[in-house]
């Protein structure tokens, strides 16, 4: 489904991401971990198309398409859902006006009919369930007031909302406490099928437990300088980064 | 020929107008009318038209908008219009009672002057002056100053016709008046109108006023609207600018109220080539509280000022003053809020902000908050912001699915919001939010020989 080639990226002229080689089939759950400022969140961005980043080499390949020459709504069209490490709140745009649009412009992109407001009101009443989102949060403007876990599940919900065939999930454990980081795995995992891949960029191995991956890659100074398997993750919960960092800086 | 000598001449022209036409202006009113008349055209005399030099009129070229040999309606022009093309209406109506002005002067020439059964009076100024005069006298000019803006001292020289409303004590007025305000002609004119809106004690009503150009020519208006709000009144006043782009539009509204009123304005400025709108309001007793809000949305070469005067004389008011803007191209705009605190007036809380959103690197927006507070126990705050559109939530947009275009739509509806959210009556909140939507799309067209869109 993803393939990506030697992919360089930088930010303001400085090179974050310095060769990433990695791919994902239809069915996986790719856990990306690593310390602090080694190109986590960079990698996510670049995925989903943001701007400030300059992809200066390299290829991506995404459902036999190029990747890199799609707008961000494209590759959100595409089936690609970023969620965000820091969700963005947007003041006076309400959650069902956002989600409305959001769903509907998917789907004029695929040449579907857009969804009548009904319809629409009992999808959301509907995936609303799955992360235990209130009623109440649904009607406020996006992420306006949510607290951080609020903020997480949100991200989860417009997952179950847009139903993507690729999710990269930005640290999406951090700031939640047990409870919140079990709903949102929770729904993580329902959402998952045969046909869909799931990223997840990750600090702790807690998360893992959750949502357990097939793959586990160590990203460290803008390259990828491990991969294995779940195992990997419980051996870097014991040993820490230092033993692989080593390695690589020689 | 120096710009002094134009500005004079420009001056010169209007008094000699006024001399020459004094019969035809003088002709069928009161004493105390033209009496106040002749004040006023002598501090214009001393006032001039503003123009850069003014203080209060450093962002805006005025003095244009008066200089150009425009024919002045000092009688009502016979245009006949099918007011049922003009309601043409693809929304729902309003639900309120309409009044027309055309160029200035009470459209329905037959029935100039309403008396409803629980006392109120709506119709023409002119014919209440004729028919009213004890009641007109005691409030028309005490509250639009002379003294400061020569553009007041113009209109209360010339003046003729406008809307007068008269609202007596302790009655509701369920109904909204809406006064529609048509410039239509084939020559270009300029249109002083004055109208005056009593509300006594513990009344209530909402005014709403359109301001459309019908025909392609351009106009200018010079128009002052006097409000008394007596003691405990509630009044709503909602104005929506929708002229042409070839238009140029002074409003000066004074609001005077009584103790305990409240008074909520809003002004939502869609389309005019010219819009400088002044708002002064005096709050003459304790506990009163007025919401001043403003929304400008602008394009091409527009200008919009907008100026407010919030006067706290007396103790324990409050007062509001938001305005925001959007603009694009090369539009221009200023803004400039002051709130007076005297010194008596403890326990004021006085809030003001100004916000914008500057499109292109073409645009120009200056922005002046001011407060001048004398009083030692108050709450007051001020603020403008100018920005862009914020990334960070675009992008968040995008990476849904939602195209560029329709993210930065709804980033801007919902800096609108603010303003619109504001607005009381609900069906023409609901209308306006519309408007402002397609304003924003740019599917607003302003399409001048054809309907009126907001009514």
């Amino acid at each position: 489904m993803l393939s990506i080639k030697n992919l360089h990226a930088n930010i303001e002229g400085k090179e974050i991401l310095k060769g990433i080689n990695f791919e994902v089939k239809p069915g996986e759950v790719h856990a990306i971990m690593g310390p602090n400022g080694s190109g986590k969140s960079t990698l996510a961005s670049v995925l989903a198309g943001r701007e400030i980043f300059e992809v200066t080499d390299g290829k991506v390949n995404y459902c036999e398409k190029d990747l890199l020459e799609m707008t961000p709504e494209e590759r959100a069209s595409e089936g690609i859902f970023l969620g965000f490490q820091y969700p963005i709140e947007i003041p006076g745009v309400s959650m069902v006006n956002f989600m409305k649009t959001a769903v509907n412009a998917q789907r004029t992109h695929k040449g579907l009919e857009p969804m009548s407001s009904s319809d629409f009101l009992k999808l959301m009443r509907e995936k609303k369930e799955l992360v235990e989102l209130d009623a109440a949060l649904a009607s406020r403007s996006v992420n306006e007031g949510f607290s951080g876990g609020e903020k997480k599940r949100n991200e989860i919900f417009q997952m179950a909302m847009l139903e993507p065939k690729l999710s990269i999930l930005d640290e999406t454990d951090s700031g939640l406490d047990i409870d919140a980081l079990r709903i949102v795995a929770n729904g993580v995992n329902k959402l998952k099928t045969k046909d869909n891949a799931t990223i997840v960029i990750t600090h702790y191995q807690r998360l893992l437990d959750y949502i357990v991956p097939d793959f586990v890659h160590v990203l460290y100074n803008g390259k990828i300088i491990k991969s294995g398997g779940k195992e990997l993750a419980l051996e870097l919960e014991e040993k820490g980064y230092d033993w692989l960092k080593k390695g690589a800086d020689k | 020929m120096s710009l002094e000598t134009t500005k004079i001449e420009a001056k010169q022209k209007f008094i000699d107008l006024y001399q020459e036409n004094l019969s035809l202006i003088k002709n069928d009113y009161p004493e105390f009318i033209n009496e106040i008349r002749e004040k006023a055209i002598k501090q214009f005399g001393v006032l001039g038209i503003p123009n850069k030099k003014d203080e209060n009129y450093k962002y805006t070229d005025i003095s244009s908008a008066f200089d150009n040999g425009y024919k002045m309606y000092l009688s009502p022009k016979n245009i006949k219009f099918e007011v049922n093309d003009i309601f043409k209406c693809d929304v729902p109506n309003l639900n309120t009672r309409v009044i027309l002005l055309l160029n200035g002067w009470y459209y329905d020439r037959k029935n100039q002057l309403e008396t409803l059964p629980d006392g109120v009076i709506i119709g023409s100024m002119k014919k209440a002056i004729e028919q009213y005069p004890d009641l007109v006298k005691k409030h028309y000019g005490q509250y639009a100053s002379l003294e400061k803006d020569g553009l007041v001292a113009l209109n209360t020289a010339f003046a003729e016709d406008g809307v007068f409303i008269y609202v007596p004590k302790n009655v509701v007025v369920e109904k909204p008046i809406q006064i529609i305000n048509i410039l239509m002609d084939d020559e270009e004119g300029l249109t002083q109108h004055r109208n005056l809106f009593v509300l006594e004690e513990n009344s209530h009503a909402s005014v709403v006023v359109c301001d459309h150009t019908l025909s392609i020519t351009n106009f200018t208006t010079n128009s002052v609207s006097e409000f008394y709000v007596g003691q405990n009144a509630q009044l709503y006043f909602s104005k929506m600018q929708n002229e042409h782009n070839g238009s140029k539009q002074v409003s000066h509204l004074y609001f005077h109220q009584e103790r305990d009123s409240s008074v909520n304005a809003d002004t939502v400025s869609l389309h005019g080539g010219l819009i400088r709108n002044n708002v002064n309001v005096l709050l003459n007793g304790e506990g009163c509280e007025n919401n001043t809000y403003g929304l400008y949305l602008t394009d091409k070469g527009q200008h919009i000022d907008n100026y407010v005067h919030m006067d706290h004389a007396y103790p324990n008011c409050t007062s509001n003053q938001l305005f925001k803007g959007v603009l694009d191209d090369f539009a221009t705009g200023a803004f400039s809020g002051k709130v007076l605190v005297r010194k008596d007036a403890q326990k004021t809380q006085a809030y003001q902000a100004n916000n914008n959103i500057l499109l292109t690197d073409d645009v120009d927006i200056n922005t002046k908050p001011q407060l001048e507070i004398y009083a030692d126990d108050v709450k007051c705050s001020h603020g403008a912001t100018v920005g862009q559109l914020d990334e960070d939530a675009l992008f968040y947009m995008r990476s849904r699915g939602i195209k560029k275009k329709e993210a930065k739509l709804l980033l801007m509806y919902a800096f609108a919001h603010d303003v619109l959210k504001n607005i009381q009556v609900p069906a023409l909140q609901e209308r306006v939010q519309d408007l402002v939507a397609k304003r924003l799309r740019g599917e607003l067209s302003r399409c001048n020989s054809c309907q009126m869109h907001c009514c």
